[in-house]
């Protein structure tokens, strides 16, 4: 759970990154260009199933983790005052988890099939080579419809919610926390999940303010 | 803080014959209870007026009532050992309840901490536990030979917090998970701060961990409840201290 959500953020970081170029450019030669490079880049090729993997592994894992903790409590509790003890996200981090699967299932068919498998994407020069107009595909879905957007920014707050536990969590598991780092890793978790929130929802939200 | 008699409470408690009968709850009111009085004092006049009504009384552990052994347990309104912090179960009072209030009694709820009778658990997996690494295979000598070893006050104090675990099983029980991840924390990373323990930490670490998973405890995801529920206050920066011990021994091998 921990080394694959670690490897799961470092991707989130790249994502981010290349993502907030869409808000920066609104010919999108920014934005072409990068998504080009990325995959064009021979590394990218190799991370890109190791990728497919690690999403993989960190689903199977969170529903045996899941089940195993069901099975060590047949018989519940009927009254459960858990406010004072843990936080929300914390006890819930599978149905956080189901919620970014479903928004990841149609994340993946509006973009990456449109791209790899239906290739029906337009071709473009951008500077003398020829490239996939990814401006326009990720652009013209924002522009189109006020529910993508709306649905990408629930995508992101599930995300976030989800980080807030996710991140102190990983590092609480492989050992690295202690009375002083503890509280360090705590508030970093916190902010990374909120930029990561922040950055994520901004640009669908930049698209609904701007057309 | 003056005393104040509390009346019309209801006690509503879970009701189990055997571990092999299903239980079921009852409610039984009770009336003139006063603020001093504490919690298993309260159940002991219930169970009087239960026993002159001619029914069965309720079976509940309990042993020094000081809040030093471990025995008692009760899952309160919906909290392990009751609604007031760093305490158990014998220590809390009627002071924390109201009048009419319906207080709702459970037994801990785990797999491994099958229902013995009422509210009576078998905490035997937790002795288990133990056997499979709680412990030092060297003489340590007698009293002075302790004085004798030089040990940071740091790594005393921390090894001393550790060790203030009473194994009474409110982190099993508060746990969403049932993970008793706390308790093996807690003895693992006590022995691994001072030199008597380390010679066996790495053995300690994987026989304590494969013996919990064994017994059927769920697995830690780091809600942090059993920490606040802990009687005893045992912080779960000793879970990543087993954490890293396991992994430690794990790599060495």
């Amino acid at each position: 759970m921990s080394l694959t959500g670690f490897f799961l953020m470092s991707f989130l970081i790249v994502h981010l990154t290349v993502n907030l170029l869409l808000i920066f450019d609104d010919t999108g030669v920014l934005f072409n260009q990068a998504a080009h490079f990325m995959v064009s880049n021979p590394i990218i090729k190799v991370v890109e199933p190791v990728l497919a993997i690690g999403f993989i592994l960190h689903m199977i894992y969170a529903g045996i983790l899941t089940i195993n903790n069901m099975v060590a409590r047949p018989v519940g509790y009927k009254k459960v005052n858990q406010k004072q003890a843990s936080t929300w996200a914390s006890r819930n981090m599978f149905v956080l988890g189901s919620l970014i699967v479903i928004f990841l299932i149609l994340h993946i068919m509006n973009f990456y099939w449109k791209l790899k498998v239906e290739q029906s994407v337009a071709l473009i020069m951008v500077d003398g080579a020829e490239m996939h107009d990814t401006y326009t595909l990720v652009s013209s879905l924002f522009k189109a419809s006020l529910i993508y957007n709306l649905f990408y920014i629930a995508g992101a707050i599930f995300l976030g919610i989800h980080l807030t536990h996710g991140f102190w969590s990983a590092f609480q598991t492989i050992g690295w926390s202690g009375n002083i780092w503890r509280k360090r890793i705590e508030v970093v978790g916190k902010v990374f999940a909120f930029l990561i929130a922040l950055g994520f929802s901004i640009i669908p939200l930049y698209f609904i303010i701007k057309f | 803080m003056s005393e104040k008699i509390l009346n019309n409470l209801k006690i509503k408690v879970w009701r189990q014959k055997n571990a092999q009968t299903k239980g079921q709850f009852e409610t039984y009111p009770i009336d003139n209870i006063s603020t001093d009085t504490s919690f298993l004092e309260m159940l002991d006049i219930l169970n009087y007026q239960l026993v002159e009504e001619g029914k069965d009384p309720i079976v509940f552990d309990h042993d020094c009532r000081e809040g030093i052994c471990g025995t008692c347990s009760l899952f309160i309104n919906g909290r392990a050992h009751g609604p007031d912090d760093d305490i158990t179960t014998c220590q809390l009072h009627m002071r924390k309840f109201k009048n009419d209030e319906t207080i709702t009694i459970e037994p801990w709820r785990a797999k491994s901490f099958p229902v013995i009778k009422d509210l009576m658990v078998d905490r035997t997996a937790f002795e288990k536990i133990l056997q499979s690494g709680g412990f030092v295979s060297v003489n340590t000598g007698g009293v002075p030979d302790g004085n004798a070893i030089p040990i940071g006050y740091d790594d005393a104090e921390a090894a001393m917090d550790a060790a203030s675990c009473i194994g009474c099983g409110a982190c099993v029980a508060t746990c969403k998970n049932s993970s008793a991840m706390l308790f093996v924390s807690a003895k693992v990373s006590h022995l691994a701060r001072l030199p008597q323990g380390q010679v066996e930490a790495a053995r300690r670490a994987k026989s304590m961990v494969a013996k919990m998973d064994e017994l059927g405890f769920g697995n830690c995801s780091n809600t942090g409840a059993c920490e606040v529920e802990c009687p005893k206050g045992i912080s779960i920066t000793n879970i990543a201290t087993l954490n890293r011990e396991y992994l430690k021994a794990k790599i060495a091998d």
